[in-house]
């Protein structure tokens, strides 16, 4: 995610960070492709302009280029005026004192508001309240389908009708069935709708005055181009929008879309939609999608992830055991299995600082099936010690696990190894990570 | 209401932004850096590009520097030429004497595939062709059933399976089936994917050789569906999508908006991929024909 854009920023800033000395006309060149970088990440023009702009007001002060670090300084700058402009801190979801808090969910065809609405269910679901889904979106051929199917899933009631052809009236039905039967949430799921639709956007102003929503939601597409501005500037304008939602941000559209619809609505990004699954969207941190734009990593994200994997007894009887030297192919499993369950690997992978510049990481999640089963075909003494693991055992284990000699040796030449880097944390202070995976 | 009008409509929104700044630009003006600038930004707000735009703002530079544009009038001709000329010549979907005539359809998340396949469907059963839908989304909630509605709306066969089930597997009975009842057209709907899920991507590259294998030849067309809202990203997009099934033509979607799709220009430059069909509304009739020349009349009249 926003890897590319990174990658050019971090390029440019090299070149900065080289130098002692700065001139105004280096900045100049260096904003230039900072200019360049957020067009090509489809961050409307105007907004890249106003933002140059501050940028460079900023920037050639006195300070900035008799300090010691001139380039350290624009960066600096750089990525406060991001931060600045991608909205303060993360937002919450309000919530109304009298319950039901109705949430309406609007925004273009397929920019994801049916998933979204699901999700958002599950995370309102997670914490123990009550929330129901309203299928409202009566023009898509199977939407209410659709949202049945999720609710489904979830275990979240669903609220339909064949009979209701108003979706005003729909809605307003569904927030009433909700205050008689103590549904504390309602998620209104509206039909995808064009900006320039009169008829359908007074739809929506008409369901906003009958249900009086807390929270309407514009659902974004990040992907969108230029138009984002035009689109996020429309359903502000004429349905009034308390927060945005940013969907499809696991794949590699440069996300500049983010920047634009903020700056234009002045509203704050509330989540983003991480993949298909259902669980995955994630509360926005603008601060932290400044670090990744600016190439330093998503650290905190990543720290949290391998929190939610990990408790803390864990952790410490992990570090006991690589300390005490007694890491065993039971433990590599251990770990594998955890890292996996932390999410897709590219995922994290694209949250460390640094590795983010590596083209095209890509992981074979496979790889980690195949060591696992080779684990799994081990013996419990074998996977104690392994240097009990000889000839014939390797090819029963290879047999055992639909695999062949060559992978076992590799996962057990990949162990020893490890096992060996474990074993020089022990002598330094304190732990580092590697530089490179061991697998 | 025409095809030109329709077109004429939903550009025409387009061309408030597009043209009319054009030519605020220009008249009356000499060209010079400012009023080139101005150009800038006029193409890149329309999802051209900064490399397009570049190259068309240097090629109009050059021209101003020899004289041989002096007025909107021949600013907005030479314009025309030029983004026509990217563009190239049209060509539209055209059934070939195979049959059954297989066409894939595959695109990220949200694009239109399954309106569109809906749509194509519609048009060809009104051409007096059989037509057989082939539900390939079967990850999607309640996708299947969306294509079902759109058979029905059609009046096309569908084949579908299991929510769930293997799509390679549903396009494989789809040809069988439409083979063995002498279909005309197979229309074979699939998951949205972004094109950055590589395991999503490798499931697709072996939909495509089953549907090789089962009928080899097929797919004749590989559509992916592309839409106009996208920004650069779209680029990206045609790029890993041709890369993993060879796409053969461009359908773009939602230009009934206020989005340009000015990234059509960079994606036929580029991968040299045609654009096939423009959606220009939720109606079955609201599918039509790409046309370079018209399309780019329809932008600039």
């Amino acid at each position: 995610m926003l890897e590319a854009l990174s990658e050019k920023l971090e390029s440019i800033f090299k070149k900065l960070r080289s130098r002692g000395i700065l001139t105004e006309e280096d900045i100049d060149a260096a904003l230039k492709e900072v200019r360049l970088a957020l067009l090509e990440a489809d961050v409307n023009f105007r907004v890249v302009k106003d933002f140059i702009q501050s940028i460079k007001a900023k920037s050639v002060g006195k300070e900035v280029l008799e300090s010691l670090t001139p380039g350290q300084q624009v960066i600096k700058i750089v990525n406060g005026e991001l931060c600045e402009l991608l909205g303060g801190t993360g937002a919450k979801i309000h919530l109304s004192p009298n319950p039901p808090t109705v949430i309406m969910m609007v925004g273009l065809h397929g920019s994801g508001k049916t998933t979204t609405s699901a999700k958002l269910a599950r995370l309102f679901k997670k914490e123990g309240r009550r929330p129901l889904l309203v299928a409202s979106d009566l023009q898509r051929p199977a939407a209410i389908d659709q949202l049945t199917t999720l609710g489904k899933q979830l275990d979240v009631p669903v609220f339909s009708s064949k009979e209701i052809k108003d979706p005003v009236a729909l809605c307003d039905g569904a927030v009433r069935k909700a205050r008689l039967e103590a549904q504390d949430i309602v998620i209104l799921d509206t039909a995808g709708r064009l900006h320039i639709d009169e008829g359908l956007m007074k739809e929506l102003k008409d369901i906003k005055a009958r249900v009086n929503p807390k929270e309407t939601l514009f659902v974004a597409d990040a992907m969108t181009g230029q138009d984002a501005v035009n689109i996020a500037k429309n359903f502000n304008e004429q349905v009034g929008v308390d927060g945005i939602i940013l969907t499809k941000m696991d794949g590699d559209a440069r996300g500049g879309a983010a920047l634009s619809i903020r700056a234009i609505t002045g509203k704050p990004i509330k989540f983003i939609g991480t993949g298909e699954k259902i669980e995955m969207l994630e509360p926005f941190h603008p601060d932290r999608i400044a670090s990744r734009i600016l190439g330093m990593g998503d650290v905190l994200s990543f720290i949290e992830q391998a929190e939610k994997a990990y408790d803390r007894k864990e952790a410490e009887k992990l570090q006991e055991k690589i300390l005490g030297e007694s890491f065993t192919f039971e433990d590599l499993k251990e770990q594998l299995k955890k890292i996996r369950s932390m999410g897709p690997l590219e995922n994290l992978l694209s949250m460390i600082p640094g590795i983010g510049k590596v083209k095209n990481v890509s992981v074979d999640e496979k790889e980690f099936v195949k060591i696992e089963a080779v684990i799994n075909s081990m013996t419990k003494a074998e996977r104690g010690n392994y240097s009990l693991i000889n000839g014939s055992r390797r090819r029963r284990i290879a047999a055992g696990s639909g695999t062949t000699v060559t992978d076992v040796n590799r996962v057990i030449k990949q162990y020893v190894e490890m096992k060996k880097m474990l074993k020089m944390f022990k002598g330094k202070k304190g732990m580092r990570m590697p530089k490179t995976l061991p697998f | 209401m025409g095809f030109f009008d329709k077109l004429k409509e939903g550009l025409a929104k387009t061309r408030k932004g597009f043209i009319g700044k054009v030519e605020a630009i220009f008249t009356g003006k000499k060209i010079d850096d400012l009023t080139l600038e101005e150009l800038e930004e006029t193409l890149i707000m329309s999802d051209v590009g900064t490399k397009a735009t570049a190259e068309i703002v240097e090629f109009l530079r050059e021209k101003a520097k020899k004289g041989e544009i002096r007025n909107s009038d021949t600013v907005r001709e030479f314009l025309k030429q030029e983004m026509a000329a990217l563009l190239g010549s049209s060509q539209p979907l055209v059934i070939t004497g195979e049959r059954p005539f297989v066409i894939l359809t595959v695109g990220v998340n949200g694009v239109g595939k399954t309106t569109t396949i809906g749509k194509l469907a519609g048009r060809f059963v009104s051409e007096g062709k059989s037509v057989l839908l082939a539900a390939g989304d079967t990850f999607r909630a309640a996708a299947i059933e969306q294509l079902e509605i759109w058979a029905k709306r059609a009046d096309a066969q569908i084949v579908k399976h299991q929510s769930g089930s293997d799509p390679a597997a549903v396009a494989f009975d789809a040809i069988e089936a439409a083979r063995s009842r002498n279909t005309d057209v197979v229309i074979i709907d699939t998951a949205g994917r972004l094109h950055t899920k590589s395991p999503l991507m490798e499931e697709l590259k072996k939909m495509r050789r089953v549907i090789d294998k089962s009928l080899p030849g097929a797919p004749h067309e590989t559509l992916l569906v592309v839409d106009a809202t996208t920004g650069q990203n779209a680029l990206r997009q045609a790029e890993i999508f041709h890369e993993a099934v060879e796409v053969t033509g461009i359908a773009l979607t939602k230009l009934d908006g206020t989005a340009k799709g000015g990234i059509v220009f960079a994606i036929r430059k580029e991968l040299r991929i045609p654009i096939r069909l423009i959606g220009v509304g939720e109606g079955i009739e609201d599918l039509r024909d790409f046309d370079s020349k018209e399309f780019v009349e329809a932008l600039f009249s």
